[in-house]
């Protein structure tokens, strides 16, 4: 049925889809064909000096491990729990209506708005000051929306019949869903969540206004520390840098390291989910 | 059944934080920007100009920064919106499945590129490339802003039009081929009408998405607050003014309870789109 006309406009909507992934493409190795010279042990060893010109991102790499752990640490128990509720305990209640109403409204927030929050309320009004505790705090908020709606699907992803055996054998609901619905759903809790984390380890909007130092060339303490942060460093060293033009290779090596981590997280979790979902069929 | 119960409550108080948290972002904005409304008066707002910083006099217009906005997003959704409706027709039709594995995987990769990355991408060989194309001084232009922007819609919207798409009934596209209707027809005809709700809920998402994105167009729009509509003219957008000013003002000043104005704004456009998108949607019945 296909005519000569139709097969050139399939091949054109398939020349739009292929440019996409080439510019994709063209991006991903523009970064790494210049950013894989100048990346050595001692860039990622090392802390920098004379103001980031030289030497390594060591306080960056660090600042944004510890504001990932951080965010993880807030906002994964408190999203399992609410997509929990939503998924086991929830009915159609103005109550459900309005927390899912809540949830959307939070996913579409700029993050900007939520650094502008985060300042408002974590740095100034509960007087952390800039510092890990508030980055933290407003990061979880940010991703708090993707880790409670990935965590749903997983758990209405486990079979009816699993948790109606369990309670006809005499389970609490409690017990039910703790032996017979987050066993089989963990996987892909974990998964949606890192996929929702690793986007939060790139946001630079947020933790400018509530954690970010310019320039800080030694280890947090505390939680109540401010850190560098690699998002915040390469955007300092691409645009605030008075000689941003000697700190190039610098720039793409740092460029580099976020690109590795935040990718390698994300593909990390896309592995998983394949893993696992040839594990578990039902 | 205690333990029973004081699960039961855990979780309800877990689920309560978000809407809690959408009650205290509304709240804290509005409380740290309200002191400007007796000094100098929501009227400031409405001027042509943003000097916030001045020996002679500030002023607080954000009606610059607003159409800033506006022209990188209208600009930037002239892009995405036709890449990424013909994206998804491609993968949700056209692809074979082989290709389909690869595709949804690589699009979702776009998404997880860090913003400062982009920016930065932009910085080296957009912006460049846009100056040298256009005979231009500068290269950081409302335009370069676009494109970056294109880059960081198309991920949500290529994969929201996709769901829409697959959702229509296959019964729809049987019947469209039994009456002899060709593939291409029964696409154009019968499954785009069909998914049209959910494709236009997911061109909002996405522009909430592009209106909300900051250090993309912090870096590459060229940050002068002029009132134009010239693509290749540099302009400020209100997330960038956010981001490049509150590291410098004072709390509690008028500067910084004009910023919060700004996030009011940006709140309110995000959270009136994001409505819409989720009223079509359920209008419709292409919620999950």
């Amino acid at each position: 049925m296909n005519t000569r006309k139709e097969q050139i406009i399939y091949w054109l909507i398939r020349m739009v889809m292929y440019s996409i992934v080439l510019v994709i493409g063209y991006i991903l190795f523009d970064i790494v064909w210049n950013g894989v010279p100048a990346l050595s042990w001692e860039f990622i060893s090392e802390y920098p000096r004379k103001g980031g010109a030289e030497g390594g991102i060591l306080p960056a790499i660090v600042g944004t491990l510890a504001l990932l752990v951080g965010t993880i640490a807030v906002s994964l128990p408190l999203g399992i729990c609410s997509a929990i509720y939503l998924s086991e305990y929830a009915e159609q209640t103005r109550f459900t209506t309005m927390i899912r109403l809540a949830i959307i409204t939070l996913a579409g927030v700029p993050s900007i708005v939520y650094g502008l929050f985060g300042l408002g309320l974590f740095v100034l009004l509960l007087n952390f000051g800039t510092s890990i505790l508030a980055g933290c705090l407003t990061l979880a908020c940010m991703v708090l929306p993707t880790i409670i709606v990935s965590s749903e699907e997983a758990l209405r992803a486990v079979p009816r019949g699993y948790r109606d055996a369990s309670l006809a054998l005499g389970a609490t609901k409690w017990e039910t869903i703790r032996t017979n619905v987050l066993p089989y759903s963990l996987s892909g809790i974990i998964t949606g969540s890192i996929l929702g984390i690793g986007r939060a380890a790139g946001e630079t909007a947020p933790i400018l206004l509530t954690v970010a130092a310019f320039y800080l060339p030694r280890l947090p303490n505390s939680i109540f520390d401010q850190v560098m942060a690699l998002p915040y460093h390469l955007y300092i060293l691409a645009t605030q840098h008075p000689e941003a033009d000697k700190v190039l290779p610098l720039q793409y090596a740092t460029a580099l390291v976020l690109l590795l981590l935040v990718l390698g997280l994300s593909l990390g979790a896309i592995f998983i989910r394949i893993h696992f979902r040839k594990k578990y069929r039902w | 059944m205690w333990k029973d119960k004081a699960m039961r409550l855990l979780m309800v108080s877990a689920a309560s934080t978000s809407v809690f948290l959408v009650v205290l972002i509304f709240f804290f904005l509005a409380k740290e920007s309200a002191p400007f409304v007796l000094k100098p008066g929501l009227s400031a707002l409405f001027d042509t100009q943003w000097i916030p910083v001045s020996f002679v006099r500030e002023r607080y217009g954000i009606l610059p920064l607003v159409t800033g906005s506006a022209l990188v997003t209208g600009l930037s959704m002239l892009f995405t919106i036709p890449l990424s409706v013909l994206g998804a027709i491609y993968i949700a039709e056209i692809a074979s499945p082989v290709e389909r594995e690869f595709l949804k995987p690589f699009i979702e990769l776009l998404a997880s590129i860090p913003s400062v990355v982009l920016g930065f991408f932009g910085l080296m060989v957009l912006a460049p490339l846009i100056k040298s194309l256009f005979g231009l001084g500068t290269g950081l232009t409302a335009l370069t802003g676009a494109f970056l922007l294109t880059l960081m819609a198309i991920p949500t919207v290529i994969t929201l039009s996709e769901d829409a798409i697959m959702s229509v009934p296959r019964a729809y596209k049987d019947a469209s081929q039994a009456l002899g209707a060709s593939d291409l027809q029964t696409i154009f005809q019968v499954i785009i009408p069909a998914a049209l709700p959910g494709i236009i809920a997911a061109i909002m998402l996405g522009t909430g998405r592009v209106i909300g994105e900051t250090m993309a167009v912090l870096m590459v729009t060229g940050n002068s607050a002029l009132m134009t509509w010239s693509p290749l003219a540099p302009v400020r957008t209100m997330t960038a003014t956010i981001a490049a000013e509150m590291g410098e003002v004072s709390f509690g000043s008028i500067h910084y309870q004009s910023l919060f104005w700004i996030g009011l704004v940006l709140l309110a456009v995000t959270f009136v789109l994001n409505i819409i998108a989720q009223r079509v949607l359920v209008r419709y019945g292409m919620m999950k």
